[in-house]
């Protein structure tokens, strides 16, 4: 379970410029929950995500996973159990580095990177195994870089290497805005049937509202963080995307738009 | 022959060198100037100690451990300090130079009459007759050979995976849950060790020690990397450790030529030039704007 507990978060403190995004704000996510979040450009849904991950600092308030408090942690720290996919599919893979050793990387996740071999032949057909539902080939170019491959091919390798070691809380960041209308599909039911395998407890950022509206068993919309809708179970099976479009226009009417 | 031998042994012991600037140029994506102080730091180490009759041997470790300090501390003035990489090399090379003054005790210290690791009454007693006028050449390839060899597993190791993936792409090492600082910091100090080392050995083979002569080393070292990489580029079977110290020797080469119809003053000019003329060939810089735009 992670609980975001009573989180002020401003920009550039003590300045002219200073902005308050996060005033008093809290959310939790229950184990196995597939949160999706939308919301206009500016309304915190990525600095949420940063602040789950210690990406950014926080003014105050308390971030607790599994009954932990991680506030002070630092970010590679947490990254032990979180895992994260980025918006953009380089940020996820190493370019100039093997198919092979990405995944061998990844695999050693959580463990000591020594002086021992970095990748160990005896895993290559469990990697094989991993990028084969992937139907992009990928388990034939074992000694390709990265670098060569398409960003859609990068992104579902990214997705792959992020849940490949047990973690507890995966988090994905318009993991999908970056790709072309079906490779996106791809990497969206790669997705949910990687959370549905290892019951993942998964919060994700789209843009896409069909993306949330048809994955993840709640919804939340955000505005100048703040949550406007907050959904999950039957009441979120029942909200459509025109439901949340005219809450959209609520909301940028409001602004003067 | 005798003019190949000494390009040879010049090229390889840069080709050492070459091999740390490898690591911080093209692995760590890292502008260390630190080595025109960690070069020299490494040979004022060994004169030092071989003045006081310490087994030259030992100062091959001596200079590398030497070297590998130097490096922790511009990784640390610019990871736990936050000052920019270009800024943390300057401040450490212009830091060395007071530290190898004080280490050597002189600006100028001479090891002509001492024992090194090229000649010594071990070598003279054990290696047949007809080699040793060959020793200081044989000595070097053997350093050159498992300086690389060391290298080539480290890089194939875990660890050795980390930091190439560190130089790549250092979100991903966060993501992997380790500190990407600390990775940077580890590259340095191998790579500073290994100029240093190539300065220790230099300093025994030219049989001097002399303040001034890191200056220029990082360019040397580029510039043999450069060359290397790019003349390699399309030979995956050639190991970028091997390409690289080819490329330091081809470079020493071409130094060599063009110093028989100039002045030793010209040196640095020549210097600058050919590495000026290598980046132009090898169009290097704009592969490496583009491949991280």
């Amino acid at each position: 379970m992670l609980e975001l507990k009573n989180i002020y978060k401003y920009y550039n403190p003590g300045t002219l410029n200073e902005m308050c995004l996060f005033q008093d704000y809290s959310l939790t996510v229950e184990d196995g929950q597939f949160v999706s979040v939308v919301g206009s450009n500016g309304s915190g849904k990525t600095s949420m995500l940063n602040i789950i991950c210690g990406s950014i600092p926080i003014e105050s308030g308390s971030i607790v996973l599994d009954g932990e408090d991680i506030t002070k942690e630092k970010e590679f720290r947490r990254n032990q159990r979180i895992g994260r996919v980025y918006q953009n599919p380089a940020m996820g893979t190493c370019p100039s580095m093997t198919i092979l050793e990405n995944m061998s990387l990844a695999d050693n996740k959580g463990k000591r990177y020594g002086l021992g071999r970095g990748t160990n032949k005896a895993r290559i057909s469990h990697y094989q195994e991993l990028l084969r539902p992937l139907n992009l080939g990928l388990e034939d170019k074992m000694d390709v870089k990265v670098g060569s491959l398409s960003g859609g091919q990068r992104q579902a390798m990214a997705l792959l290497m992020s849940t490949m070691t047990p973690i507890e809380f995966l988090v994905l960041d318009e993991h999908t805005a970056a790709l072309d209308p079906k490779t996106a599909e791809i990497i969206m039911e790669l997705t949910d049937k990687i959370v549905r395998e290892k019951k993942l407890t998964t919060i994700m950022v789209t843009h896409n509202l069909r993306y949330a509206v048809e994955y993840g068993d709640r919804l939340v919309m955000m505005h100048q963080g703040e949550n406007v809708i907050d959904c999950a179970g039957a009441e979120k099976q029942a909200v459509s995307i025109d439901d949340i479009l005219v809450k959209f226009n609520e909301i940028s009417i409001e602004c003067g738009n | 022959m005798d003019f190949i031998i000494t390009i040879l042994e010049q090229g390889l012991i840069y080709g050492i060198l070459a091999l740390g600037v490898y690591i911080t140029y093209k692995i760590l994506d890292f502008p260390d100037l630190t080595a025109d102080g960690s070069f020299p730091l490494g040979a004022a180490v060994s004169a030092s100690m071989i003045t006081r009759g310490v087994n030259p041997y030992l100062t091959l470790l001596a200079a590398f451990a030497a070297g590998a300090l130097a490096g922790i501390c511009t990784g640390l003035i610019h990871v736990k300090g936050k000052v920019r990489d270009l800024l943390s090399g300057i401040i450490m090379m212009t830091a060395l130079w007071t530290i190898n003054l004080r280490i050597a005790g002189t600006s100028n210290v001479p090891i002509f009459s001492k024992e090194t690791i090229f000649k010594n009454s071990f070598l003279e007693n054990f290696l047949p007759e007809a080699l040793l006028p060959y020793r200081t050449i044989l000595v070097i390839v053997i350093l050159a050979v498992i300086s690389k060899l060391l290298l080539d597993f480290y890089m194939s190791s875990k660890s050795g995976m980390l930091l190439r993936a560190v130089g790549d792409n250092d979100k991903l090492v966060i993501s992997l849950a380790k500190d990407e600082g600390n990775v940077k910091i580890l590259g340095l100090a191998i790579a500073n060790g290994l100029i240093a080392l190539a300065g220790c050995i230099f300093c025994q083979e030219e049989r001097v020690f002399e303040i001034s002569m890191g200056t220029g080393a990082i360019v040397i070292g580029l510039a043999s990397v450069i060359i290397g990489t790019s003349i390699f580029k399309n030979l995956t079977m050639i190991k970028a450790t091997t390409a690289v110290i080819i490329g330091s020797i081809f470079y020493k080469a071409c130094t060599a030529v063009a110093m028989r119809n100039f002045e030793p003053q010209d040196m640095k000019l020549i210097t600058a030039v050919l590495f000026l003329v290598v980046l132009l060939v090898s169009m290097d810089r704009k592969k490496k704007v583009k491949s991280h735009a």
